[in-house]
């Protein structure tokens, strides 16, 4: 099974004007946080998992990033690069065509869309990643992001791999009209069959997630997590703002207010992610390893008991 | 055309086909929008008898701008479930102009999953503009309760039949419109998001929504052909001034649609080709280009 999750292709970057993957250049050797106004060296802030080490502000990932944080070192295989955008309405505003638009857009952020997917490990294990990137054209969910991520899925069930998704998104490419709508509904369904194969889910909300991928795949998985002071919501502030009059309240749609509400399953630091989601993945495979024969008695958690331990189970014996 | 959207009602009007290539997206935008244009609960009451109306979420309240409950279709029990504009400004505030919170999805959901139990085929009425952009929507889950109600469309095990009567507005239509047949009246609209909304942000103008209409390619004819609706419904001439002659076009629509879905259900393993049709239907939906042969499949 791994054969066929493992072919792919290695990624092979576009050319591109970003300036933040070129790090020689002197103006970035500084990063001011947003946050805190504080000047952070650039090193130091890539050392640190683009995490402010004087507030904690968690910077945006690029896509390429949080693979890279995520998975082990070089054991990642992009699937489906060869999918492209095109231009079925043939859309056009006053800014230009939506053709031009998307070349513009690839060769600014070195990607043909805004959903890289692969296969890779966490500590060993396997796992399936669709992680969104908000720098190309706000990771609007257009057909190649909905086709990707619906391959995959598939793909997911019929390895039994665990999948994860990294989600920021502005909502629907609205340059692609209702066949961008319709993504929804197409990875909304393949996430379905991913639940009849009893394949997990893990979301993970990035900043920020609004709109269409707020109401489908991605607020639906089996373990919904996002960092701290992520922003997510359906609709976006200014026009909640607008059409009701009201102040918003303090907070409103960081992932702190999704987890008073009960949207979301935990928050979860930069730096425990990859660990986090390493144990959770234990704790599936474990419920697929049957005919184990003897169980195995429960232990003490040492680590966890302030050092005194209960009593441990007596091999043999249900508890 | 100006003439057409002013008329008010039947009663004045003379039932003069209006010439349909005259129309642009724009002008069925506002056609969709009418205010006498026949909401969900003018289709109910003409097309089914029986019909009780079943309220409430179960979690947290009944949502007025969702109207759903059981009726009879002909020999058959159905589930109806539908957005609710009011015919009148009094109505319409009652009726959170359509605008849906999450309590509205979360009945639909509900009657979805009664309907399911009881093995009775689902009818749904689009006519929205959007799901409530609101500070308690977002509290109670707004896009949750949208992904939750596709996600039980999707393995929903009876059949579903979607009409788009009027506007069809975003994710908050499509919520209730994950269906196995969609059809679409003529001068109903289907967008991903409001012609102002979409002019504001790529025009930098609302004043410019009659162009994005036209770029964003809306109308039921554009949705037909890109595969995506099954069937137009035509309107020979727009349905505030033909509300009896559209409502029963309507009808006759829905019928076929629901005689083809239970001859598929009524055979072995109708609802395993059903579940099967239905995951296709949504599986082929998207335009893209494959630059390189595919290696791995
Ligand atoms: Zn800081």
């Amino acid at each position: 099974m791994r054969s066929i999750l493992q072919r792919g292709d290695k990624f092979q970057p576009l050319p591109t004007d970003d300036d933040r993957l070129d790090q020689q250049i002197p103006g970035d050797l500084w990063k001011k946080c947003p946050k805190c106004s504080e000047l952070i060296y650039t090193r130091e802030l890539e050392n640190n998992l683009r995490v402010c080490p004087k507030c904690g502000n968690h910077f945006r990932l690029r896509a390429r990033e949080r693979i890279e944080q995520l998975v082990d070192p070089g054991s990642f295989v992009e699937w489906d690069a060869e999918v492209r955008p095109a231009d079925p309405l043939e859309f056009s505003d006053p800014s230009g065509a939506y053709s031009d638009k998307l070349q513009a857009t690839q060769r600014k952020s070195g990607e043909y869309e805004a959903l890289i997917t692969g296969f890779g490990t966490v500590d060993g294990r396997s796992i399936v990643v669709a992680v969104s990137d908000f720098d190309f054209l706000g990771a609007s969910m257009g057909s190649v992001f909905g086709e990707k991520l619906t391959r995959a899925m598939e793909r997911c069930a019929e390895a039994g791999t665990p999948l994860m998704s990294v989600n920021a998104s502005g909502g629907a490419r609205m340059h692609e009209g209702l066949f961008s709508l319709m993504q929804m509904a197409k990875t909304v369904a393949a996430f379905a069959r991913l639940g009849e194969a009893r394949v997990p889910h893990i979301s993970l909300l990035a900043d920020p997630c609004y709109g269409g991928v707020t109401a489908s795949y991605a607020t639906i998985a089996d373990v919904i997590i996002a960092e701290p002071g992520t922003l997510v919501g359906f609709a976006g502030p200014r026009v909640i703002e607008q059409i009701t009059k009201q102040k918003l309240p303090d907070g409103f749609q960081t992932a702190e207010f999704l987890l008073e509400h009960g949207m979301i399953d935990f928050i979860v630091e930069r730096g425990d992610l990859k660990r986090t989601v390493a144990e959770l993945l234990d704790h599936y495979a474990r419920v697929h390893q049957v005919d184990r024969g003897e169980s195995i008695p429960w232990q003490p958690n040492l680590a966890r008991s302030n050092g005194v331990a209960p009593k441990a189970a007596k091999p043999g014996k249900k508890s | 055309m100006r003439r057409a959207l002013n008329r008010r009602s039947e009663s004045t009007a003379t039932l003069e086909p209006v010439e349909s290539v005259a129309l642009t997206p724009w002008d069925r935008v506002k056609l969709a929008r009418h205010q006498s244009r026949p909401h969900s609960l003018d289709y109910i009451n003409v097309l089914f008898t029986g019909f009780i109306e079943l309220h409430g979420d179960r979690l947290f309240g009944d949502d007025p701008a969702i109207v759903g409950g059981l009726a009879r279709f002909g020999d058959r029990t159905i589930v109806v479930i539908g957005h609710q504009k009011g015919g009148d400004t009094r109505e319409n505030i009652r009726r959170n102009f359509g605008m849906v919170r999450p309590e509205g999805y979360r009945k639909a959901e509900r009657l979805m999953r009664h309907a399911e139990k009881f093995g009775i085929p689902v009818v749904t009425f689009i006519d929205t503009p959007g799901a409530e952009p609101g500070i308690g929507s977002e509290e109670r889950g707004q896009g949750t309760a949208i992904a939750e109600s596709l996600l039980t469309m999707a393995g929903l095990k009876t059949p579903i039949v979607a009409v788009i009567i009027g506007e069809g507005g975003s994710g908050g239509a499509l919520a209730i419109g994950m269906a196995d047949r969609m059809l679409m009246l003529e001068n109903a609209v289907y967008a991903v998001a409001s012609p102002e909304a979409c002019a504001a942000i790529l025009w930098k103008d609302a004043g410019k929504a009659p162009q994005a209409a036209e770029t964003m390619r809306i109308t039921a004819e554009d949705l037909l052909s890109f595969g995506i609706v099954d069937e137009v419904i035509p309107e020979l001439v727009p349905a505030h001034e033909n509300t009896h002659g559209t409502i029963s076009a309507v009808g006759d629509a829905v019928q076929r649609a629901l005689d083809e879905l239970m001859e598929v259900v009524d055979q072995p393993s109708g609802l395993d080709r059903l579940m099967e049709q239905r995951y296709e239907r949504f599986r082929r939906i998207g335009v893209w280009s494959e630059a390189l042969p595919v290696a791995a499949e």
